[in-house]
């Protein structure tokens, strides 16, 4: 049934068709109205689960990795300095091959305080075993929660959706609910492999020395690799049943294009904006939206991009002394390639600065006039050095 | 009257504690109170090590190895989702060392218990960090050497109280116990394993290592930490009514001091200084135990 919903609430919604039987949150901004919205589906009686109002972040994933291991499906959302709170945890998650699903909605990272969107949180988190699923619609925030929940049971990793603050977890769209029935059908009870069980003890997470620890990551890496198949596995059947997919990957006008803009999140959409504009003028531009960043889809990136002449990776974040981060992988993913286009990475949007059609239009101009990249980064949208501070008063 | 503890062990005989392991004595009566039916968390401690590498066990009962301050989390969730599948008769028991409960687990102690979680927390106390090689925690009594307060440095600070501070949350059941007194021990796990909502035990678990003394006397050691009213036994109902277990005839505590490497630099003075600091602490309990 289509309905008008908030991001936040598409994302309360599939938690709530997925019939997650342990939630364990803490509130943060802008992540709150999702955990609100599961408190009243709790106490209305619409979600038979039990409900943690946990003492922090920490304890939220510590306390699902607990339930988890009991053997029940689990669910927790955060932002910024939550997730960064629950770091040591989010390796124990994956460690332990927990298969925990998490909404994490971007928000910058402080000082100074900035509740804004900003991908650094999340992106800070890709070695932690989390497999990370980026949206730009309200839809794709409803399905891929309810795909996140899947494909975390299918591989036993943990899954993180992730979403803009604002731009998607407080803007309402027309988003299509699906019904009970059908979400059955596509998400089966989780029935875990292993789990407490005092008629079959076993000792969990347990001390593994060097000869044990090495085979144990390999296995983690193993069931990141597994992700990738199963993704689109488990997309096909998710078509089968709701009509939609996205892909790990998602090109846009790529077939002929000479330049073509690298994106994720809501950024994306601007783009598409920006290239009908670009294209009703003739140019040759086209984009790649990257949906997963882990496991990283390298093949299909190398095979999207390989017969541009540029392309330009847009990142919303940034990694200190080094770069964009999605620059930086999608160039370690060309670089054994023979023939791939010259990279440009632009920084944009940091802390919830808006970006533009006009700022993109921009961003496609830089690359379309200089052969190669000016410099390793190119932040866009900064005000000047010259430039006085804003109006406080204003 | 005192319960008949049972023959049965739900530990294996073999684990890699230290000779005359207080931990392992107390996990030992622990388990033959609470049965099979229990699911066990145990934040980093002594007892990650204890009991035993992957692929093997030192307990026959499940084991959720979880992180450093995570106890009353964790078993938060185990509860729950117990819960969620009817199984409302398994104990969920988070077992931890003093590190984990008196400060880093602090956090998540106190909101799993301000939440009234059904699950018992034990904290068997060796009174530092002996895993790590023997630094002090805020359990770390007055006096003591560790290997971050040596030399002058010795610990100038009290011990925290745990009891006290979870009695101010209005615990439903605190009480503490030592492995010196097993009986007293098994009756106070068996009554708060019939009690509903938060329990905590807080066990006296001598360290032969950590403590300098031999460990022949770790059970010896322990006995007259309660003798000397330096740990005294007793419970606390519903935050209210204190029970104290145990009445001692006056031993003086320089006679524990003197046994114990850790406290060798005391100096006569310094011992009566914590004598007088034990007696105030005991006329404190007595007062809210209603006996004085």
């Amino acid at each position: 049934m289509k309905r008008v919903l908030e991001g936040s609430h598409s994302v309360a919604e599939a938690v709530r068709l997925a019939k997650a039987e342990v939630i364990a949150a803490y509130p943060i901004t802008p992540q709150t109205h999702i955990v609100e919205r599961l408190s009243d589906f709790c106490a209305d009686g619409s979600l038979n689960a039990r409900y943690l109002r946990v003492e922090s972040e920490h304890s939220a994933m510590a306390a699902l990795i607990g339930a988890s291991s009991a053997g029940v499906r689990t669910f927790t959302a955060t932002s910024s300095q939550g997730l960064a709170l629950m770091h040591e945890v989010l390796h124990w998650a994956s460690g332990a091959r927990l298969p925990i699903v998490l909404a994490e909605v971007n928000r910058a990272l402080a000082p100074g305080w900035n509740i804004w969107t900003d991908q650094t949180d999340s992106l800070a988190q890709r070695d932690t075993g989390w497999i990370q699923l980026y949206c730009e619609t309200g839809q794709e925030v409803l399905d891929t929660t309810l795909q996140a929940f899947r494909l975390a049971e299918n591989v036993s990793l943990p899954v993180m959706v992730v979403l803009d603050a604002f731009y998607l977890s407080h803007t309402y769209e027309p988003v299509d609910v699906p019904d009970q029935e059908q979400v059955d059908r596509f998400l089966p009870p989780f029935t875990p492999r292993f789990m407490l069980d005092t008629e079959r003890p076993c000792a969990f997470n347990q001390m593994a020395p060097p000869d044990v620890y090495m085979e144990m990551r390999r296995s983690i890496q193993e069931g990141m690799e597994e992700a990738l198949g199963r993704f689109a596995e488990m997309e096909d059947e998710f078509k089968k049943i709701f009509g939609r997919s996205y892909g790990a990957v998602e090109p846009i006008a790529c077939e002929d294009a000479e330049i073509i803009l690298v994106t994720s999140g809501t950024m994306s959409s601007t783009c598409r904006q920006l290239v009908k504009e670009l294209r009703s003028r003739g140019e040759k531009v086209g984009i790649l939206k990257i949906k997963l960043f882990r496991p990283f889809p390298a093949e299909s990136i190398r095979r999207r991009l390989k017969t541009a002449r540029k392309a330009a990776v847009i990142d919303r974040n940034f990694s200190f002394g080094s770069g964009g981060i999605f620059a930086g992988e999608v160039k370690a993913a060309l670089c054994d390639i023979p023939e791939r286009p010259v990279v440009f990475s632009f920084i944009a949007g940091l802390g919830g600065r808006d970006v533009t059609v006009g700022d993109l239009e921009n961003i496609y101009m830089q690359t379309k006039n200089h052969d190669v990249p000016q410099q390793e980064s190119i932040w866009t949208g900064l005000r000047p050095a010259s430039a006085p501070a804003p109006d406080l008063k204003r | 009257m005192q319960p008949e503890v049972p023959d049965r062990d739900y530990m294996f005989p073999g684990h890699v504690g230290c000779p005359g392991c207080g931990a392992a004595i107390a996990m030992r009566f622990l388990l033959k109170a609470l049965g099979e039916k229990t699911v066990m968390v145990i934040p980093a401690c002594c007892w990650s090590i204890i009991a035993g590498a992957y692929p093997q066990s030192a307990l026959k009962i499940p084991v959720l190895h979880t992180a450093f301050e995570t106890g009353g989390a964790v078993a938060s969730g185990v509860r729950a989702a117990l819960d969620m599948k009817g199984d409302t008769e398994t104990t969920v028991v988070t077992w931890a060392g003093d590190g984990g409960t008196f400060d880093i687990g602090f956090q998540a102690l106190s909101g799993a218990v301000e939440r009234n979680e059904d699950f018992l927390y034990v904290c068997y106390d060796n009174e530092a960090y002996m895993n790590t090689g023997i630094q002090r925690s805020s359990s770390t009594p007055y006096g003591a050497w560790t290997t971050t307060t040596p030399g002058r440095d010795w610990k100038k600070m009290r011990k925290k109280n745990i009891v006290e501070a979870l009695v101010a949350h209005r615990i439903p059941y605190a009480a503490t116990a030592s492995i010196a007194f097993p009986e007293d021990l098994f009756r106070k796990v068996a009554k708060a394993k019939a009690i509903k909502g938060a329990r905590f035990i807080h066990i006296f678990a001598s360290c032969p290592t950590g403590w300098r003394i031999p460990s022949e006397i770790s059970v010896k050691i322990a006995r007259m930490a309660v003798q000397t009213n330096i740990f005294p036994l007793y419970e606390v109902e519903d935050g209210l009514r204190y029970t104290i277990n145990f009445f001692p005839k006056g031993y003086l505590v320089k006679e524990y001091f003197r046994l114990q490497g850790r406290f060798k630099h005391l100096t006569e003075k310094d011992l009566d200084q914590i004598q007088s600091m034990v007696e105030e602490d005991w006329k404190l309990l007595l007062r809210k135990a209603g006996l004085s």
